[in-house]
């Protein structure tokens, strides 16, 4: 029988982390960036629960988890706040047409 | 459980007060607050100024004797102390300088505007004395929050709002990346608190040299570096920097430059002096991780950061931008600290933000009352400043002369003891391209004293500008200490000695 060990989720969460690296790098629509910054701090949340599950460790990286859940909301509120403002003002939420400031 | 919590509070009380303003205010603003009443957000701003003032007045009376608060997850030194005083004080200053920019008083908001900045220190204040991963991101997380508002804050201006997304941009991806880098660690070590990461490594029992677990260990420190690089704006982390110096109302820009990456700084040495120090036998070494030279990693950082900060502010004409530019190029300078990471290096880093923080607050102020007063920030705009407005000439000449690091004044000091601690730790070459950065730098800063000076007014208008006596005053109490700490460093220097002794273990 095929079991499901450490390594598993840690290959789940290194191919969320690189997908939200991707989705930073190449989308400019800045809520799909957004969305990148998510996948990223999902994957570390999978790699708290999945060290603290099968290493036998304390309940603190739990607690962690929580406390990234709850930012990872303030974070997206303050964000989309900011986002909808950029579209009142610019008419786009394209990263590479924001462009006021330059070198 | 509980015991831990109670027996803590009594240290806690600084940060108690903090919390309590950002709630009072809050709620104040709530009250009284509205759109269009003008009068409210002073109100408000004069809870936070009040709050703050009550913070510094409760700091000398707390016992630092070096001792963990709540469980492992704050520590309480004379280190954090330091940093504390230095945050809290710069958030007083900042907010009297936005209770006079026009920029902030603007807006319809500006009650809020106080009560981020008071979340801001006392993200700050946690990040002075984190020393659990979890209130290192918490912190570093708290800060940020808040500064993504300050920095979009003056609605009406398309860059504020640019800046605000890209810092939020930016912001996000390096802690999510910080975070996974932290999972990482907590995965080889299996703790959080960065004395029990230090014994475990130390012990050498998780981590083989010739294994997948050391790659992984690089790789989180890597992603940590990440992070910090972030909120300290090091090269190559520093492309939020210049947008949203450039974007932010001009008190916010000041407070992120000294605040925000003297805290920074803070939760960076104190991570990696604890987590990766062999401390006892060999100060200055990397004694949990072998076959790196990390000294020479930071070391190559500190060159790349200042150089860049340094070069491409020549070709900058918005003066908001190129002290942005300067500022990271002080970052690393600072940064020459760490290399060396000796009790002489961290003295060095510490005199050096006291000196920072008065030279480029002066700056920054005097950049935000000439912009209230003529409403730009260009270079072509400051000519003939020097005649027009003859001591804000002098106080930006001071404060300018001081970043450059030249005799007598302060930023000298500064910069002698960072390139002695580098020199005596046989980094010669570092130090010798600390000083060129310097002369570098004096080409910038002297464009814009010929710009003062030597230059006719843009349009031929000589007609004498004429600031309020309390910018007037303000600007002369910058240029004292300017002037002050740098013939007269003694008392500085052994107080920075001595919060770096009783670094906690």
């Amino acid at each position: 029988m095929f079991e499901i060990g450490l390594t598993h989720y840690l290959i789940v969460s290194a191919i969320l982390f690189s997908l939200g690296v991707l989705a930073l790098s190449i989308r400019r629509n800045a809520v799909l960036m957004l969305m990148g910054v998510e996948l990223i701090l999902n994957s570390a949340n999978i790699n708290l629960l999945a060290f603290s599950r099968y290493k036998g460790l304390a309940l603190e990286a739990h607690v962690f988890a929580l406390f990234v859940i709850i930012l990872a909301a303030a974070e997206a509120a303050v964000a989309l706040a900011i986002v909808l403002h950029i579209y009142r003002t610019n008419n786009t939420i394209e990263a590479d047409r924001i462009s006021a400031l330059k070198e | 459980m509980i015991e831990i919590i109670f027996e803590s509070i009594p240290s806690f009380w600084p940060e108690i007060t903090l919390s309590l303003t950002f709630v009072i205010s809050m709620i104040v603003e709530f009250i009284v607050g509205g759109k269009g009443k003008k009068s409210t957000g002073m109100t408000t701003g004069l809870i936070v100024l009040l709050g703050f003032t009550v913070t510094i007045l409760q700091m000398p009376f707390q016992d630092l004797e070096p001792r963990l608060l709540f469980g492992t997850m704050i520590t309480l030194d004379p280190f954090a102390a330091f940093f504390k005083y230095l945050i809290v004080a710069a958030g007083i200053i900042v907010i009297v300088f936005s209770m006079q920019s026009h920029e902030v008083r603007r807006q319809e908001t500006v009650g809020e505007f106080f009560c981020f900045i008071a979340a801001m220190t006392f993200g700050m204040f946690l990040m002075a004395g984190a020393s659990n991963l979890l209130m290192i991101y918490l912190s570093i997380e708290l800060v940020s929050l808040s500064s993504y508002i300050l920095a979009g804050f003056s609605k009406k201006l398309k860059r504020s709002g640019e800046a605000a997304l890209k810092y939020v941009l930016f912001g996000g991806a390096a802690s999510g990346v910080m975070l996974y880098g932290m999972s990482l660690l907590y995965g080889l070590t299996g703790a959080l608190d960065i004395y029990s990461i230090q014994s475990t490594l130390a012990a050498g029992m998780v981590v083989d040299v010739h294994d997948w677990s050391f790659v992984v260990l690089m790789l989180s420190i890597i992603m940590i570096l990440v992070g910090f690089g972030y909120k300290i704006s090091a090269v190559p982390f520093h492309f939020w920097t210049p947008d949203v110096y450039e974007g932010a109302p001009v008190s916010v820009t000041a407070y992120l430059s000294v605040a925000s990456k003297a805290a920074g700084f803070a939760v960076m040495v104190r991570f990696f002096y604890v987590a990766f120090f062999d401390s006892v036998l060999d100060l200055g070494k990397w004694g949990s991780l072998p076959l790196v030279d990390w000294n020479m990693i930071i070391a190559l950082l500190s060159v790349l950061t200042m150089t860049l900060g340094n070069v491409v502010a020549i070709w900058q004409d918005n003066l908001k931008r190129m002290l942005a530019y300067s500022s990271i190029a002080h970052a690393g300078y600072i940064m020459m600290g760490l290399v060396v990471m000796s009790d002489l290096g961290l003295t060095a880093m510490l005199a050096y933000f006291v000196i920072y923080f008065f030279m480029n607050l002066g700056a920054f102020y005097i950049v935000m009352s000439v912009a209230d007063r003529i409403g730009s920030e260009h270079i072509d705009d400051y000519r003939g400043l020097g005649k027009r407005a003859p001591v804000i000439g002098v106080g930006f000449s001071i404060f300018l002369v001081s970043l450059t690091g030249l005799p007598p004044l302060a930023g000298f000091i500064g910069k002698w003891m960072l390139f002695s601690a580098v020199i005596e730790a046989h980094y010669i070459w570092l130090a010798v391209i600390g000083v060129l950065n310097s002369a570098i730098s004096l080409y910038y800063y002297a464009r814009v004293f010929r710009n003062m000076y030597l230059r006719e007014p843009l349009n031929g208008d000589e007609s004498p500008i004429t600031f309020s006596p309390l910018v007037i005053v303000i600007t002369i109490l910058f240029i004292i200490p300017n002037i002050i700490f740098g013939v007269y460093f003694g008392p500085l220097i052994s107080y920075a000695q001595r919060s770096v002794e009783l670094f906690l273990q």
